[in-house]
């Protein structure tokens, strides 16, 4: 297959620049791609997508049969980034990550931030995401968001913007790594001429991450990841992290609380749990702290939780943080506790609850993408250009009695990566999503999910609603010195005094 | 075997959620299932096939003997070859037919994903996929029933393959092996019951070639007619019954199979053999003596079916006994001291 008559059109492409030619970073790859012999590169796109089914990489799409599953479309054209580009992308993450976490605390401490009136108190009081029963509490070595999913996009003027933070329970992780390994096998040669940073330590980094947050004294502390179970969207995902890390997958029914520790119904017996890394919405957590009715959760966790017997991660009430209003006021955030211009900008963003943001959202919405505050997955938005008119001022209608609960952001318009559609290439526009833990250090996966958007003009890149997945290649200016095996050794630590 | 040649996986520190020991436990015996159902019907197929007077199309008997009868007169009305296979094999609102079968032990075997090895899950799915396939259009796999329970029967063999050679024979392999060797033991039990179904409508046959032929289609369905033929020579209903129930070498004979249930289970608990502390180990333990001790004569003097009905009801409440005392943890009984030795 060729690039000859593909076409950039009027939108960023990522692989090919305004005048038609690769990039210097997918010159390589263009290369091997128009060597293949006719039909190759659809041959190898039908394999990768049988490995996937027979693998069962799947996921569950809600509002129909429950466990209907579904692949997950991937396509075989990455993204490519270059290394001067992702590196201040990873600075931008770092410092956004870091300020968030000071935010979180401050809000379960001091409040600071609402004292000094940066941002109106009533927009966190009144956030869903905020949980009174946090405040005060420290959490294990002071850190509240331990994964995030950062969702980053580009505009047709070339800069990355960061449209969403995930602080919750980011997911498509794992989708990233099966991604890498299908490719890995599809385009070897490619790999072997560029310099791709690999992703495949994610499980060990994240595993690192889940013991350091250990309670004192635990020297082999027991991991284990709570899902909502089989039904949950993302369960392959919990199910394929924990092998890879080599802990246990549990569910709320397998956890009780006895004597003030989390422990796991085994065979034989009880076993005591130290740290959980839940894939649970706050709500389901704990009945008896959140909502009563929850089914998933184990009673009494919270309690534990604060006693500090049992380390959650992420911890409870972070998601605060993620809450789309509260995202508005990000650079503020970052200005406030670190005293720093945020690197990666914010989408400009319109506050519902402000009185002329709202009346300008209300005239506009036909041009706007309007979101809910607390949703996620592409559920409760409205995207104004591909929407009827009846669409949006229901939309409207639903944004004024609620306000608070909705932002709105100009129609971008999302960089595009070729794609295969019938047999040829035509641009596909993307998003990406990098994940970041932050434990002893913040770290950040060099890549990430990236996201397309299937449907020929579409933006909404979200797998509930057409989406696919590429893989998504960060190049490095350096050789790779990481490690690119699930199970290789982890590097030798290095000599005090050697780093000098 | 004496008791010393069994890991004692007790004393092993890592154990086994409760649930996810009843996922593999569960989707062992799914497996299993779905492969017995598909010779279940074989053997009613190759009987039928050798019955040239066409009188006896039986086929009834069978959705009897899985105890849906119920069930099936409610949707079905009289049976016929081709209902009785479709409620068997595809009939999705049928939890014992081979599509549910199959269904079921994929969903058990996703959530243990992380447990078992991905060849298992890799070959189970594409197992799912292949009966699911068939369900859709089933017209082929009706058209050529045969070639599907082929097709079933060796997807299971190499799903248990793959099983034994990439699963590590701990815990959880110990799990699986005993969830279907139970399943194994009750399913060879029903396929001899089939044969007492027939043997009530045709007791002018007993003993005439057509008889014989009979005894033969179904050793064959339980893969059993070389190694029959090896052991006993002849074929005589009173062999067939002392090979399928009583062998302990043939591994799908009834005695063989509780056996190796036991020997799973005692590998688990740690109980040495011949001793119990469960009431599982007992009842299974009391279960293998009297194989052990039974003549064939007086099994069949005294009725067969009764017999292999009493012999169903126990291994029925052994597998009652095995979800008490694994699988339904309720309260934490354990101490806070005794939960940190635990730990060490």
């Amino acid at each position: 297959m060729r690039f000859l008559d593909y076409n950039v059109d009027e939108f960023f492409d990522e692989m090919f620049g305004e005048d038609g030619r690769p990039r210097s970073s997918a010159r390589t790859l263009v290369r091997n791609i128009e060597c293949l012999p006719d039909g190759e590169l659809l041959n190898r796109q039908k394999a990768a997508e049988r490995a996937l089914l027979q693998m069962g990489i799947t996921f569950n799409v809600y509002g129909e049969n429950a466990g209907t599953e579904k692949i997950f479309p991937f396509d075989l054209v990455p993204r490519i980034v270059p290394a001067a580009e992702w590196s201040r992308i990873e600075k931008g993450l770092k410092q956004r990550i870091h300020a968030l976490n000071l935010f979180i605390n401050d809000l379960y401490h001091d409040q600071k931030i609402l004292k000094d009136g940066i941002i109106p108190a009533e927009i966190i009081l009144s956030s869903k995401a905020f949980r009174k029963q946090c405040m005060g509490f420290n959490p294990p070595r002071g850190i509240w968001c331990h994964v995030t999913g950062t969702d980053l996009v580009r505009h047709s003027d070339g800069n990355i913007y960061v449209l969403e933070d995930n602080l919750r329970c980011p997911s498509g992780v794992s989708y990233v790594l099966e991604n890498r390994a299908v490719m890995k096998s599809m385009f070897p040669q490619v790999f072997a001429q560029s310099k791709i940073r690999p992703v495949a330590n994610y499980p060990s980094r994240l595993r690192d991450m889940l013991e350091f947050l250990a309670p004192d004294g635990v020297t082999s502390p027991r991991c284990v990841l709570l899902t909502p179970g089989i039904y949950n969207s993302a369960y392959f995902e919990h199910s394929f992290l924990a092998q890879q890390m080599g802990i246990e997958l549990v569910e709320g029914r397998d956890l009780v609380i006895d004597d003030g520790y989390v422990c796991m119904r085994t065979t034989k017996g009880f076993e005591r749990v130290d740290v959980i890394y839940r894939r649970l919405d706050d709500d389901f957590l704990d009945p008896k702290c959140f909502r009563p009715d929850s089914m998933l959760g184990v009673p009494g966790l919270m309690e534990v939780y604060q006693k500090g017997n049992v380390a959650l991660a992420n911890a409870p009430g972070g998601g605060v943080a993620d809450d789309k209003v509260v995202y508005a006021y990000v650079p503020r955030i970052v200005k406030y506790y670190l005293g720093e211009d945020i690197i990666l900008p914010n989408v400009p963003t319109y506050i519902c609850s402000e009185p002329d943001d709202l009346k300008y959202v209300v005239e506009h919405i036909d041009q706007l993408v309007v979101k809910a505050a607390n949703e996620s997955g592409g559920y409760g938005m409205l995207v104004g250009p591909h929407s009827t008119k009846e669409q949006c001022a229901e939309f409207a209608e639903k944004v004024q009695a609620n306000p608070r609960n909705y932002i709105a952001q100009p129609t971008l318009a999302l960089s595009r990566v070729p794609t295969v559609v019938d047999g040829h290439f035509e641009g596909r526009h993307v998003d990406l999503r990098p994940y970041i833990l932050y434990g002893k250090e913040i770290f950040v996966m060099p890549g990430g999910l990236t996201r397309v958007a299937l449907k020929k003009g579409s933006l909404v890149v979200n797998s509930s609603q057409g989406g696919g997945s590429k893989d998504t290649w960060v190049l490095a200016d350096s050789p790779i010195t990481e490690p690119d095996d699930f199970n290789s050794p982890p590097a030798p630590p290095t000599l005090a005094g050697a780093a000098a | 075997m004496s008791a010393t040649q069994l890991p004692d996986l007790s004393e092993l520190d890592a154990h086994m959620l409760s649930r996810v020991a009843e996922s593999i436990y569960w989707m062992s015996r799914y497996v299993e299932r779905a492969e017995n159902v598909a010779r279940f019907i074989d053997v009613n197929l190759q009987l039928m096939l050798d019955d040239p007077s066409g009188e006896g199309q039986q086929w009834l008997p069978l959705v009897n003997t899985t105890g849906d009868h119920d069930e099936f007169k409610k949707r079905y009305g009289t049976a016929t070859q081709q209902n009785v296979i479709h409620f068997l094999t595809f009939d999705a609102e049928n939890p014992n037919s081979i599509l549910s079968c199959v269904r079921s032990a994929r969903e058990n075997a996703r959530t243990v994903r992380e447990i078992i090895s991905s060849e298992m899950w890799l070959q189970l799915n594409k197992f799912y996929l292949m009966v699911n396939g068939a369900a859709e259009d089933n017209s082929r796999a009706l058209a050529n029933p045969h070639e599907f329970f082929t097709d079933v029967r060796n997807a299971n063999h190499l799903f248990n393959g793959i099983t034994a050679a990439t699963m590590t024979h701990g815990e959880p392999w110990h799990f699986f092996h005993m969830g279907r060797m139970l399943e194994r033991a009750d399913k060879t039990s029903r396929i001899l019951d089939v044969k007492y179904f027939i043997l009530l409508r045709s007791v002018q046959d007993i003993g005439t070639p057509f008889d014989d032929i009979q005894w033969a289609a179904m050793l064959r369905s339980a893969s059993a007619f070389e190694m029959y033929r090896k052991r006993h020579g002849r074929i005589s209903p009173r062999g067939v019954v002392e090979f399928l129930l009583l062998d302990r070498e043939f591994p799908r004979a009834i005695h063989f199979s509780l056996l190796a249930a036991r020997d799973s289970l005692h590998a688990i608990s740690g109980t040495p053999l011949g001793t119990f502390r469960y009431p599982a180990e007992k009842l299974l333990g009391q279960l293998c003596s009297d194989l052990s001790y039974a003549a064939v004569d007086e099994i069949v003097n005294a009725g067969l079916h009764e017999y292999l009905d009493d012999l169903q009801d126990k291994m029925n409440q052994v597998g009652a006994d095995i979800h008490e005392t694994f699988f339904a943890l309720k309260t934490p009984k354990t101490s806070k001291r005794s939960m940190q030795e635990q730990r060490q």
